[in-house]
């Protein structure tokens, strides 16, 4: 069944009506009349079967590809034919003819249906022509655009072309330097790093004998606490005041256990007490609470001193700074976590390995985003532009449509996506998937995938619909299925090369 | 459509939504309660059969000419109950039970019955101290009313038809006050009705009555967040039924499960509260959009019915002694002579009113449908382009979207009569407007439609937009015409627009004003072919218990308790009226509702609600419908394709092939589905979708004299086998195949990937045409049918005679004048006998002004005959007879059309292949007396 019916529905417009001639039985088009002869015996168009020609027309259906009634509803594979003088001929399914709708503009498929159908394929055919005369007039200028759109592109392909060329020229070039670079950096990296391991092996012997000054004042000031009558010596009873030092946990520190610490001895004097401290320090309690030292920040296991990566990683600005941030030491050499400076020669040395960093790492740096460039255009290079390229001037645009509620944007080969025009976040309605026309013809639809995904549904998705235009603009957007979006572009990248239309009103289109 | 859209609800409902989505594509059976859960069925499931309470008192017996009254004593608690018996016309016995004192009334159902029932003279037999007996009129049937412990038996010559009260579960909690607030408590109230099981004792000792609330639920329950406060107190009521002889019982829909009932010892009763499930699941009791308390009871010998009038939320326990049993254990006890007789047992449980029971005697299946016609109504018959095919999604966009599908349908050729619009087509889910920018122009794109001949539908609602600039909210508010809450403030809910208004649809005067509001200048953009669809009329409440509506709202002074499950009748009946009166009373309606009660046939169409795009559903759809036929409603049918989930292309295809041979005939979608209008799916999908669309479209006559025919005795459409082989035991549990009318039988293919289908024709010594293929088969076997995606398992019954309209157009007001082709089926004795109805198929006319053709047509002694079934009838139709299609014929030498005295040769081909008789053009009127001659 053919649908060349598309039309119909403009079918509303006044027009006197014009006689319409009827040459031959009802509904058979000028190509087919040979075949049904007045009087003459009528072989179905099928050959199935022949009939008498009383039977053509008579409201029965009798040939099985229902060629017997090309003018009544009574074959349910039938078509009619509409002449439709002023207009374009066309056919119809039989089952539309006396069904009460006025399908021909011409009116011939309601000749017995009581529908009051006016003639309107004067009208129909004007206004045909004046959108066909419009079109053609669209289709001359956006090829002629399209035709400069390709020599653009075909000039922007070889520029980038030799530019991609040239790139890799100097990407090579890039390459050697930072492999130099390299090399120069990791001899400076040597003295300097052997100096920091240096510096902080002398720097963990001054942290332990500082360690060990704290120690022994802590034992002084517990000594002087627990001679509570100041006779220079710490009795077994002195001790025992302090029942955290008990040992077997039951609460009290009997005479025996206290006796038992103090190594046996009634009592001790301040030396000896040096053997006694050892038993009792990490218990003992002092009477005086004491500020926290900001020691804390040096026995902290997360403390960055020592032979940490980060001592050799951060420039050492930077490390001052995370140390001093992190600790909340008053200032990174404050009396407690001071680290000696560095002795001078070593830095020299630093300054050296730091220089030679800094010209590698921006050596590296111009060669990553190098390779950037060229990848970008290669990027490009590689998209189908279509087959003369002609696609090429829509990459990194962006073309707006705003609705009522939201604004949508296409960005060809990109993305497309909502956004709600009072305010809200933008919505992804999917990212360049491919070209998805029509076998023929595949540059008429682009396909956007995989954009934010709906609730209990799919990822949005968005088909781009090409038609041929003199500017470049979306025209129109919808969500036929939830989800996947329907929207219209303009451009003249699609316009035909017209051809030398004929819009003389006898031009059928018969098929 | 029950799914909620996340992206579209405010923060709120999403949070109390968010509960339903705990496990997709399957109901959250946490959101609804069972048994355990409803306080008053679990305190009545706790009582077990046993040695009733009760007592007649003989002595206060009264009997009118057909009104018998007799008190009953609860001997626990000494509290009178006042039993009603009456003897109704048409072979029915209507028993009532109240309390002989109510402290106040207790709810009785209105306008479910189209009538006071008329009722037969009831005479007294004899009478004893035991009991009295009496006749029930004809048949020498007889009802025994047995005094103690008081029960209720009907009997036929020998046999025990029904008992009532046999296992001693009539249960009454009578309306009492709470004991906080009555002195005198008495231990013996809860006790009157449930057994000593129920720890009473400690009611008694808490003296504020806590316990009462904690243990049992009397006098408050909550479920989930939500609490029920029961001002009343336990009212509940329950009744049990014996069928003796009885193994098959179908009906109280609505449930997703098959159309034998199953026993339900050790489950949940089958429940009946109209609720709006999220994805319901297959295969079980639980309670689904509607109900219809009306039970069948079949055997070889008879059909009865239970119709159980109630409102209240319901459940039915079924239980019986040969559930258990194999077929082998069954013979075993047949050969050993040593069975019981089987026996099914009936419960019925609900929450409040009174017992109004209507047992309809049969005896055969369609004196039950016509029994209960007589009490609720038949079909609305409706108008014939209803009959064809929906295009429906949720949603349609916009009116550029509306006509691209209308024309989509005729770029392939495929009719249909109705395009509809779900929600989002009002502004705002305010119903009876549209969308100022999606659908501006409503006539716009209604007149496109009517300039097809075609029409549409879209969403009305009952929830309504709490927004004082909203007119239908502002002038139900003035009128005072919302439920209320438990405080007397209006009642609001969640629902699609947000918070939301609850009409109070049980006001006559509400309704009234409801139906006003579809007036063409009421409703703006509306035209005659427009038309409405009820959803969500549970109604559906997102954020109140069990997503419906709280039972202490109040309707005046009857808490929604009592009128729970009538709601969505009342809003359906509602709007039906309104869309009568807008046409001055001359067009009929259309309106399809998803809530539904006993006597919702009469206003039009019900789905099966939102089911889901898997096989399962599909296969469901076939019982779901051939229960609610069973009851009354014949105007079913269930989303095509499936609401929820995307279909696959052969699951879409077999099930408009179902479809079209259901009676509502509509394909559905959510909104978060692909689309699925019928031309996607590439060609040949097309075209098997177009083939069956056109099938139903040449079929419509059929349909449409099948709906005349329900219409005017009650008799369903689409029917179980068993109802017209009621003998044929083979028959009793199919559910996988169904007739229609009497002379199609269709067996869908359900099945994905099926190659065959096994077919069970019915009828020893009868003959079953293919109607595609036209080839013979014999009645009373198993059909093995290969199938290919093509394949549509139809039959027409020997003997009988479809007239058809081959010529299938864009929809059908378009077929109208359209010739019909008859379906001569024949018999083996070469008879066969069928009917054709004819009228203007939208208007009020074949009733008011008698404006029909009915004919009677007729093939015997070679001769086939139309004749007048309605002599004072009028009504002209251009139709004719183009072609006469004769099955199982032999050749004639000539024949001859014998009218006006005249007579005139047809010409005819013959296929003795097929047996196959073509008589070609005989051309008479369709409304015309004439007589076929083969010679």
């Amino acid at each position: 069944m053919t649908c060349v019916h598309l039309l119909l529905t403009l079918v509303f417009a006044v027009s006197l009506g014009t006689p319409v001639e009827i040459q031959g039985p009802r509904g058979v088009p000028l190509t087919k009349k040979q075949f049904y002869v007045e009087n003459k015996p009528f072989t179905c168009l099928d050959g199935s079967r022949t009939i008498p020609f009383d039977r053509v027309n008579d409201d029965y259906c009798d040939c099985k590809d229902g060629s017997d009634e090309p003018g009544t509803a009574a074959c349910p594979n039938g078509s009619f034919h509409c002449t439709n003088a002023g207009y374009r001929t066309m056919f119809i399914p039989s089952s539309r003819i006396n069904d009460g709708i006025c399908d021909c503009c011409d009116t011939t498929d309601e000749y017995n249906s009581g529908a009051k159908c006016e003639n309107t394929c004067k009208e129909l055919g004007r206004k045909e022509r004046e959108v066909l005369q419009k079109m053609t007039e669209i289709t001359k200028e956006g090829f002629l655009l399209k035709q400069h759109l390709i020599e653009e592109a075909k000039k922007g392909h070889q520029e980038k072309q030799i530019k991609v060329t040239d790139m890799q020229e100097n990407k090579k070039q890039l390459d050697e330097k930072v492999e130099v670079l390299r090399t120069v950096k990791e001899t400076a990296e040597q003295p300097e790093k052997e100096a920091k391991e240096r510096h902080l092996k002398a720097w963990e012997e001054q942290k332990a004998a500082i360690r060990l000054e704290k120690d022994k004042a802590k034992m002084a000031e517990a000594f002087l606490e627990l001679d509570d009558n100041a006779d220079g010596f710490v009795s077994v009873s002195e001790l025992q005041s302090h029942a955290e030092l008990d040992a077997d946990a039951d609460g009290t520190l009997t005479e025996t256990e206290a006796q038992g610490l103090m190594g046996g001895a009634e009592q001790v004097d301040m030396s000896t007490f040096e053997s006694v401290w050892p038993n009792i320090k990490d218990k003992y309690h002092s009477e005086v609470s004491r500020e926290e030292a900001d020691m804390s920040c040096l026995v902290s296991s997360e403390v960055p001193f020592g032979p940490h990566r980060w001592l050799v990683q951060l420039p050492s600005e930077a490390f001052y700074r995370y140390v001093t941030e992190k600790y909340s030491c008053t200032s990174y050499v404050s009396s407690s976590c001071s680290l000696f400076p560095y002795a001078n020669p070593t830095v020299l040395w630093f300054t050296a390995a730091q220089k030679a960093r800094d010209d590698f790492e921006e050596a590296e740096k111009a060669l990553r985003e190098m390779d950037d460039q060229i990848r970008n255009i290669e990027k490009e290079l590689s998209f189908d532009f279509g087959p003369d390229a002609e696609f090429t001037y829509l990459y990194s645009q962006c073309y707006e449509l705003t609705t009522g509620e939201y604004i949508y944007r296409l960005c060809p080969f990109n993305r497309v996506s909502q956004k709600p025009k009072y305010g809200g976040s933008e919505t992804n309605l999917g990212t360049w998937g491919s070209w998805s026309g029509p076998e023929n013809n595949k540059y008429l639809l682009m396909k956007y995938e995989h954009g934010t995904g709906c609730w209990q549904g799919p990822n949005r998705s968005t088909t781009v619909k090409l038609t041929c235009g003199k500017e470049t603009v979306v025209t129109s957007t919808s969500e036929p299925s939830r989800c996947e979006y329907l929207m219209e572009f303009t451009t003249p990248a699609v316009c035909q090369e017209p051809a030398n239309t004929d819009l003389s009103p006898h031009d059928h289109v018969e098929l | 459509m029950a799914v909620i859209s996340i992206e579209r609800m405010g923060l709120l409902s999403v949070f109390c939504v968010c509960l339903f989505f705990n496990s997709a594509f399957a109901v959250d059976r946490g959101n609804f309660k069972t048994c355990d859960q409803s306080s008053f069925c679990k305190r009545q499931r706790v009582l077990k059969p046993g040695q009733s309470p009760y007592r007649a008192l003989l002595e206060t017996l009264e009997l009118s000419d057909s009104r018998l009254t007799l008190q009953l004593i609860n001997d626990n608690n000494k509290v009178h109950l006042l039993l009603e018996l009456y003897r109704l016309q048409g072979n029915m016995t209507r028993v009532k039970i109240n309390e002989l004192k109510p402290l106040k009334p207790r709810f009785e159902v209105p306008d479910v019955l189209i009538a006071e029932p008329p009722t037969e003279p009831l005479s007294v037999l004899s009478k004893d101290d035991n009991g009295i007996v009496l006749s029930l009129g004809a048949e020498s049937q007889r009802l025994i009313v047995s005094a103690r412990p008081f029960r209720l038996d009907i009997m036929e010559g020998p046999e025990v038809l029904l008992s009532l009260n046999s296992r001693g579960l009539l249960a009454f909690e009578h309306l009492h006050l709470r004991k906080d607030t009555q002195a005198q408590s008495d231990g013996a109230e809860v006790k009157e009705s449930v057994d000593g099981d129920q720890q009473q004792d400690e009611g008694e000792k808490d003296e504020d009555g806590q316990s009462d609330k904690e243990e049992d639920g009397l006098w408050e329950e909550t479920f989930k967040s939500h609490t029920d406060t029961k001002p009343n107190g336990p009212t509940s009521i329950s009744l049990d039924f014996s069928l003796p002889g009885v193994e098959h019982v179908y009906g109280i829909p609505e449930h997703a499960d098959d159309l034998k009932l199953k026993t339900t010892d050790g489950g949940d009763p089958y429940r009946l509260y109209n609720l709006d499930v999220f994805q319901y699941e297959l295969y079980n009791p639980m309670a689904l959009y509607g109900s219809i308390p009306v039970m069948l009871a079949h055997n070889t010998q008879r059909t009865m019915g239970i119709f159980w009038l109630n409102a209240a939320e319901t459940w039915v326990d079924i239980s019986s002694n040969t559930a258990g049993k194999t077929v082998f254990g069954k013979m075993l006890d047949f050969v050993q002579g040593s069975s019981e007789k089987p026996q099914t047992d009936i419960r019925w449980i609900s929450e409040s009113g009174i017992i109004d029971v209507f047992i309809m005697l049969g005896p055969k299946p369609s004196d039950v449908f016509s029994q209960y016609a007589s009490l609720t109504g038949t079909q609305s018959f409706p108008p014939l382009a209803s009959l064809g095919y929906h295009q429906c999604r949720w949603n349609y966009n916009d009116q550029e979207d509306v006509k691209s599908v209308d024309q989509g349908f005729d770029q392939h050729d495929i009719p249909y009569d109705f395009i509809w619009l779900d929600i989002e087509h009002a502004d705002g889910k305010r119903y009876f407007t549209w969308d100022p920018h999606k659908f501006s122009q409503p006539k716009e794109m209604l007149q496109g439609l009517m300039d097809k001949r075609r029409k549409m539908v879209a969403i009305v609602d009952p929830h309504i937009k709490v927004d004082s600039g909203y007119k239908i909210h502002s002038e139900i508010t003035s009128k005072d015409f919302y439920v209320k809450n438990k405080d007397g403030r209006n009642y609001e809910g969640w629902c699609w627009p947000g918070n939301s208004g609850y009409p109070d649809f049980t006001i006559p005067e509400m309704r009234a004003w409801w139906a006003s509001m579809f007036a063409y200048d009421q409703y703006e953009g509306s035209m005659e072919n427009l038309f409405t669809w009820n959803d969500m009329n549970e109604p559906s409440v997102f954020n109140g218990p069990e997503v419906t509506m709280h039972k202490d709202a109040l309707h005046g002074k009857w808490e929604h308790r009592e009128i729970h499950n009538i709601y969505g009748l009342y809003v359906q009946m509602a709007t039906a009226e309104g869309q009568i009166q807008r046409s001055g009373g001359v067009e009929r309606p259309f309106v399809l509702t998803r809530a539904f009660f006993a006597g919702s046939q009469r206003f039009g169409a019900v789905w099966t609600g939102d089911n889901a795009a898997e096989w399962g559903h599909l296969k469901i759809s076939i019982p779901m419908c051939l229960s609610l036929g069973l009851v009354g409603v014949s105007f079913c049918g269930a989303d095509i394709g499936g609401f929820f989930k995307n279909p696959s292309t052969e699951l879409l295809v077999r099930w408009y092939q179902t479809g079209a041979y259901q009676p509502f005939f509509r394909a559905h979608a959510h909104l978060d589905t692909t689309r699925r209008e019928p031309w996607l799916f590439g060609p040949e999908n097309t075209a098997l979708i177009r083939e069956v669309i056109r099938q139903r479209y040449a079929l419509l006559p059929y349909w449409y004299q099948l709906f005349f025919q329900a219409y005017r005795t009650g008799m369903p459409v689409m029917r179980p086998l068993w109802v017209d082989y009621p003998k044929d035991t083979a028959t009793f549990t199919i559910d996988d195949e169904f007739l229609i009318g009497s002379d199609l039988l269709v067996h869908p293919v359900t099945e994905e990937g099926s190659r065959g289908v096994t077919a069970y024709l019915p009828g020893a010594g009868e003959v079953w045409y293919d109607v595609h293929t036209f080839q013979k088969h014999n009645g009373a076997q198993n059909l093995y049918i290969p199938v290919t995606l093509s394949s549509i398992p139809v039959f027409q019954r020997g003997g009988s005679i479809i007239p058809r309209k081959d010529r299938v157009r864009r929809s059908s007001a378009c077929m109208e004048n359209d010739p019909y082709t008859l379906y001569v089926a024949l018999s083996p004795k070469k008879f066969a006998e069928g009917k054709l109805y004819i009228d203007d198929g939208h208007s009020f006319n074949y009733d008011a002004k008698k404006e029909f053709i009915h004919r009677s047509l007729t093939f015997a002694n070679n001769a086939l005959t139309s004749s007048n079934l309605c002599p004072d009838c009028n009504f002209l139709t251009s139709s004719w007879i183009e072609k006469v299609i004769i099955l199982g014929a032999s050749k004639p030498s000539k024949v001859v059309l014998k009218m006006d005295g005249k007579e005139t040769p047809v010409d005819f081909e013959f296929d003795s292949s097929m047996s196959v008789l073509t008589l070609r053009k005989p051309g008479m009127n369709a409304g015309d007396d004439w007589t076929l001659l083969l010679q």
